[in-house]
């Protein structure tokens, strides 16, 4: 389903003082349109001059980057899962001999593996890789206990098989924590609505790390300052198209104006669920979820947990008025009472 | 597709957004399953026999689009009685010669032109030569008057022959063959037969790797079978399109880097079939034929005239004795041979790195270290400049860096932005590219590399009055250059290319214009236009939505700038066109011409209602409902009675190597493939020999998007290395499971060449099969890892033999049998012990596996043991 919009959105830009803003530009990214290629992965580092990450192979599909660090703005997560997707009109392995599964302590092994991307804090192994295994094994997937994806499980009737592709990004978020905690003002937002480090004022305090609900900006070993996409600002500024869009070739990563291309994501979502494609949904699109709507946003195939995002993200400062009042109410009674106490005594 | 030409995809992607149905044909599931309506794992190397099948589904159940097949087909030709098919001698055709491995193809002729087969000798001559290569732009040279029942029935016409040559490959042998489930294969067949009809079209789309198989021309004559069956050539959203493996394949074979071809597709002289110019000129063309290419002669002159200029004239035959002549095989693999055994002492490499991405690489490294001199021109120092210190061969002591004898020059090259030039792609299309940045330090483009290489030469060679160096000092090596490295001008290369009338200059519009009196010259007469008024054609950029959607103006398409090859068959025999959904090329009787949204490939002013006065040859003979005008006899061919050495239709073969006995016919593997019996080129058995279960798996070797071919342009440049940071084999979890292996764990493949070990990836995506009754398990492996670069991995074509297609000598290495083992490989000397061991055990200690495994003495009867 597609939720209706229920409140104007807010422009991020206009409320940060721009006076006349252009229209706040995104990323539509187009999941059902992925072909895993990488390019964007790869425009993106050529363009922005971002260091190489580690060299690992890492088991995760043909994900060999990871995770988004502080030195890889985009990343593509290949999932392998024993389900069909809506297009595919046989299921690919149907009739095929089947038999046990590899061993769950096989599968096992690729959550155990880290990448080592000179990245603070980096992606660390897994503590424990069970749930890994069992993930090949059928019995549970990650994130989501209790909820084994339909088809799973059973070898002997193994028959469905989808691999599905997504490059994510830096949300650039309408209610962005990373920019609300910076002490510097290093983060700021753009005339684009966009969020954007300046390299020349970040000081390397990490306190914008913690905040971000997507877990996308990362420090950068050696360097210790904090880096993510820009969304190009240096492009876009001059009308050109951020590098990941550019060279992406089947249209999957669409850069525009976010108002447009939420315009474009639900006519692409209404025609994907014609064409029995019912799983496909939208991520990041709505004003009104707990970060105010992504400027960057996503067509997914299944739930996001499955690619590693949150299922319902909230910026990390948003209870922060709440406690400081909390906290001023607090202070104030401790004032209170500690003058009341010197008053009484001089009574 | 996704996987390997992730650029060119966006067109399926865009034709899948449009409501295409994508069908995907693959051993493993890969990117472009994932995207796919219908993905087929298949067994690899068993093609034959799934397309075989849709091609008995579409005539048994007649849904051939019969009009065009009998307008623009040779269904209705006549054979020889004298033809007997597989179906006859249990997998060998007629006139099949057990001592030479050759064929006799007299009785394969249409009824009448028996004569034209040509005996034993031209067949081994035709293998030795890779001749099938010179068909790419016309077909081989016949007549073109001959026999046709335009009703279908006469027993021996093209359209029965075919109908009982497939009548085996039923679902059921579908299943049998190729592992692919009845359910699967008829969806199949049915989706593509739906599509194709008058007013649709289906593509089939393939590449490089199709054609590395012992049968590797048959699969494609099996795919251009059914797309003329359904009528899909020539016409718009159908034909066959040939993905190719880099950029400029395209072009890298219409101006050949191949041994026994000359630009346009001219053959390289054989010193005994062409001793003079006018033999070899009859040889291009066959009298009485059809169609352009009895201009051949035209052709030729043009072609000599470019390459000696004003000393080629007609009394010294244009210079025709300054051409090389081949003596036999001069292909890869024989010179790499050459070079083993000391006869071959120098070897060029223009951007290929052989000890990675050619098969057998240790016999590659092998013979690179048996050179005086090895020139290697490439951006990177790839392992064929350091195989003589750091290979396998090194770490066995096969080489011995302080005892190699090759000299190793390596020369910096400059990549593609850093000079200009065109590249050909797959729809025949030039596209000029400008220097983006000047190349870095002493890296130079190969045509600076050429055109001083020749330079210096000839100014060494200055006042020789030996013989043999005339053809080098006569040559017009002129050429304008600029900059302060003296750049040659590619654009001036490109003139030449294009032709030009000697006395005036003026480029030539069209090979039309060529003439065979040294009036003009031209350097592959196929290109002849994309100079056209003295504009660098190929350099056009205009924009789709400022023209037609068939761009005309991007670029320049060969030959005449057009887009569609063969489009008189977008229009039915009266000119009409098949639907106005799919209308291209038309006949507009008002202008009395042919119009439409391309070139016409037709006589512009022909109409559709013309036939040729008996005893008419070349162009005039070509009626108006003849589009296959290159073809000899002007239709598509269904059946080829020449051309193929290795049969008129495809028939299934087995892989040479492979662990299932052929379940079609007596005869196992390709009666008429390539070899190279020598010890240290073995090959694994496979049944009706025994020991084949010593390796029981097949391995297929193939690209992932984040590396390029042999790697030399990725494993180098770090933000591509670390998306695919090491080498790994993808088994299936049951395979693991035999095997023992652990994901990411180590494994190691065995053949009988070598081992190689990668990490292991487990994954569903490649998936045991039920073939004839047992589960056969494949394994993959990327072939792009090698000693030198940021990420190093094994090379998997090492694991591979040579064994080649008779037609193109192309070898086999898709597709061979292998062991896996859990495990790293054994290091030092001890690794050829491991695959000393498995040749022993395989019984190939002196003993190559047979080529024909059919009683050839009792032809005529079946075998019983084949009865079910």
């Amino acid at each position: 389903m597609v939720e209706p919009h229920t409140a104007v959105p807010v422009d991020p830009a206009a409320r940060a003082g721009y006076l006349a803003p252009p229209p706040r530009m995104g990323f539509f990214t187009d999941t059902s349109l992925c072909i895993g290629c990488k390019a964007c992965e790869v425009a993106c580092k050529e363009w922005n001059l971002v260091p190489g990450s580690g060299l690992d192979l890492l088991g995760m599909s043909y994900d060999n980057t990871g995770a988004l660090t502080a030195n890889s703005w985009r990343h593509v997560a290949f999932v392998e899962q024993p389900r069909p997707v809506g297009w595919q009109t046989t299921a690919p392995l149907a009739g095929l001999p089947t038999g046990p599964p590899a061993a769950p302590t096989t599968a096992g092994v690729g959550g155990a593996v880290a990448p080592e991307q000179g990245t603070l804090p980096g992606v660390v192994p897994a503590s424990d890789a069970a749930p890994a295994a069992r993930m090949a094994d059928g019995a549970a997937f990650p994130g989501t206990p209790g909820t084994p994806p339909s088809g799973s499980g059973d070898r002997g009737r193994r028959a469905e098989l989808r691999w599905l592709m997504m490059s994510d990004v830096c949300k650039h978020c309408t209610e962005a924590a990373c920019l609300d905690v910076c002490p510097t003002g290093a983060l700021f937002r753009t005339e684009f609505g966009t969020v954007v480090v300046q390299e020349d004022i970040c000081n390397g305090c990490g306190y914008c790390i913690p905040a971000c609900p997507y877990g996308v900006i990362d420090q950068r070993r050696g360097d210790g300052r904090a880096w993510k996409c820009t969304l190009c600002y240096d492009r876009i500024r001059v009308g050109r198209t951020p590098a990941c869009a550019q060279a992406c070739p089947t249209e999957s990563i669409q850069y525009g104006e976010l108002d447009d291309l939420r315009r474009r994501a639900r006519a692409r979502v209404e025609r994907l669920h014609a064409d029995g494609v019912t799983e496909a949904r939208l991520y990041g699109h709505d004003p009104n979820d707990g970060v105010g709507g992504d400027g960057a946003f996503f067509l997914l195939l299944d739930e996001p947990e499955v690619y590693g995002l949150p299922p319902d993200p909230v910026v990390t400062t948003r209870d922060l008025p709440r406690m400081w009042r909390r906290a001023a109410v607090a202070a104030l009674a401790m004032a209170v009472a500690t003058v009341t106490a010197f008053l009484g005594r001089a009574r | 597709m996704a996987e390997a030409h992730p650029v060119g995809f966006q067109w399926v992607m865009e034709a899948k957004r449009r409501g295409a149905t994508v069908i995907h044909v693959d051993p493993r599931f890969t990117r472009t399953s994932a995207l796919a309506d219908i993905h087929v794992p298949i067994r690899a190397g068993t093609d034959i026999a799934f397309l075989g099948g849709i091609v008995r589904y579409i005539l048994e159940n007649e849904l051939d689009f019969r009009e065009y097949v009998l307008a623009y087909t040779n269904a209705a030709s006549i054979v020889s009685e004298d033809f007997r098919d597989t179906e006859d001698l249990d997998g060998l055709f007629s006139g099949y010669d057990p001592r030479t491995g050759t064929y006799d193809r007299t009785s394969w002729q249409y009824r009448g032109h028996e004569e034209s087969g040509g005996g034993h000798e031209e067949t081994a001559t035709e293998r030795e030569s890779a001749a099938g290569l010179r068909h790419e732009s016309h077909g081989p040279p016949m007549s073109g008057h001959v026999t046709r029942d335009e009703t279908l029935q006469h027993p021996n016409c093209v359209y029965q022959i075919l109908r009982r040559h497939f009548a085996r490959y039923t679902p059921e042998m579908v299943e049998r063959v190729c592992g692919v489930p009845r359910e699967k294969f008829e969806a199949v067949a049915r989706a593509w037969t739906e599509n194709s009809r008058r007013d649709r079209t289906t593509m089939l789309v393939y590449s490089v790797g199709w054609t590395q198989h012992t049968v590797g021309v048959q699969y494609i004559r099996t795919g251009a079978i059914i797309q003329l069956l359904l009528g899909n050539i020539g016409r718009p959203g159908g034909g066959i399109l040939a993905l190719r493996g880099h950029a400029s394949i395209q072009g890298s074979t219409d101006i050949p880097t191949l041994f026994n071809l000359l630009p346009g597709y001219l053959p390289m002289p054989h010193h005994a079939q062409h001793p003079t110019f006018g033999d070899w000129c009859a040889s291009i063309r066959s009298a009485g034929q059809k169609g352009f290419w009895s201009n051949a002669r035209a052709f030729a002159v043009n072609l000599l005239k470019a390459y000696w200029g004003a000393a080629a004239r007609p009394e010294n035959d244009f210079c025709y004795d300054y051409l090389p002549r081949m003596t036999g095989d001069h292909g890869t693999y024989q010179t790499v041979f050459g070079m083993i055994d000391g006869r071959v002492k120098g070897y060029f490499l223009f951007g290929q790195n052989p000890a990675v991405g050619s098969a057998h690489g240790r016999a590659q490294r092998l013979g690179m270290a048996n050179l005086d001199w090895l020139v290697v021109r490439d951006l990177f120092l790839v392992e064929s400049a350091t195989f003589w210190k750091n290979s396998r061969e090194v770490e066995t002591g096969e080489i011995v860096p302080e005892r190699c004898r090759t000299e190793v020059f390596f020369l910096p090259a400059a990549s593609h932005v850093e000079k200009e030039g065109t590249f050909t792609q797959t729809q025949r299309l030039l596209q000029w590219r400008e220097k983006a940045v000047e190349p870095p330090g002493d890296a130079r483009s190969d045509l600076w590399f050429v055109y001083h290489l020749g330079r210096i030469i000839r100014e060494k060679l200055t006042g020789s009055t030996r013989p043999r160096d005339r053809a080098l000092l006569d040559l017009a090596w002129d050429y304008p250059t600029h900059g302060p490295h003296a750049e040659p001008s590619a654009e001036a290369v490109l003139r030449e290319i294009n032709g030009y009338e000697v006395a005036t200059g003026r480029p030539l519009a069209s090979f039309t214009e060529m003439r065979d009196d040294g009036s003009t010259l031209g350097g592959c007469w196929i290109y002849t236009g994309v100079f056209a008024d003295g504009v660098n054609q190929a350099a056009r950029r205009k924009p789709a939505r400022e023209q037609s959607w068939v761009a005309p103006e991007w670029g320049w398409a060969w030959p005449a700038n057009r887009r569609l090859l063969y489009n008189r068959a977008s229009a039915d025999p009266e000119g009409r066109p098949w639907s106005e959904r799919k209308r291209y090329v038309w006949w507009d009787e008002e202008s009395g011409q042919w119009v439409g949204e391309d070139v016409p490939d037709f006589e512009k002013t022909k109409p559709p209602s013309y036939r040729a006065p008996s005893g008419a040859s070349g162009v005039a003979a070509l009626d108006g409902v003849d589009p296959f005008i290159m073809q000899g006899d002007g239709k598509g061919w269904l059946y080829a009675p020449v051309g193929a050495v290795d049969g008129p239709l495809p028939t299934h073969y087995e892989p040479a190597e492979s662990p299932v006995r052929n379940p079609l016919y007596g005869q196992q593997a390709s009666p008429a493939r390539k070899l190279y019996r020598r010890t240290d080129n073995p090959t694994n058995p496979s049944p009706p020999e025994p020991h084949s279960a010593v390796f029981p798996y097949i391995m297929t070797v193939s690209r992932l998007t984040e590396h390029h071919t042999a790697g030399g342009m990725s494993r180098t440049v770090r933000y591509l290395a670390e998306l695919q940071p090491e080498m790994f084999v993808e088994v299936s979890p049951e395979l693991a499971v035999e095997r023992g292996l652990t994901h990411l764990g180590w494994a190691h493949v065995v053949t009988s060449r070598s081992v190689i070990e990668a990490r292991v990836m487990v994954t569903d995506r490649v998936a045991p099969l039920w073939v004839d009754g047992r589960v056969i398990h494949q394994v993959w492996l990327p072939y792009h890892f090698g000693d030198e670069g940021l990420v190093r991995g094994e090379p998997a074509n090492d694991l591979f033999g040579v064994t080649l297609d008779p037609n193109v000598l192309i070898q086999e290495s898709k597709v061979a049998t292998c062991d896996v083992r859990a495990g790293r490989r054994p290091t030092g000397p001890a690794l050829r012990d491991l695959v000393a061991d498995y040749r022993r055990r395989a019984g190939l200690d002196g003993h190559q596996p047979p080529v024909v495994t059919v009683d050839t003495d009792r032809p005529d009867t079946d075998r019983p043991d084949r009865e079910e």
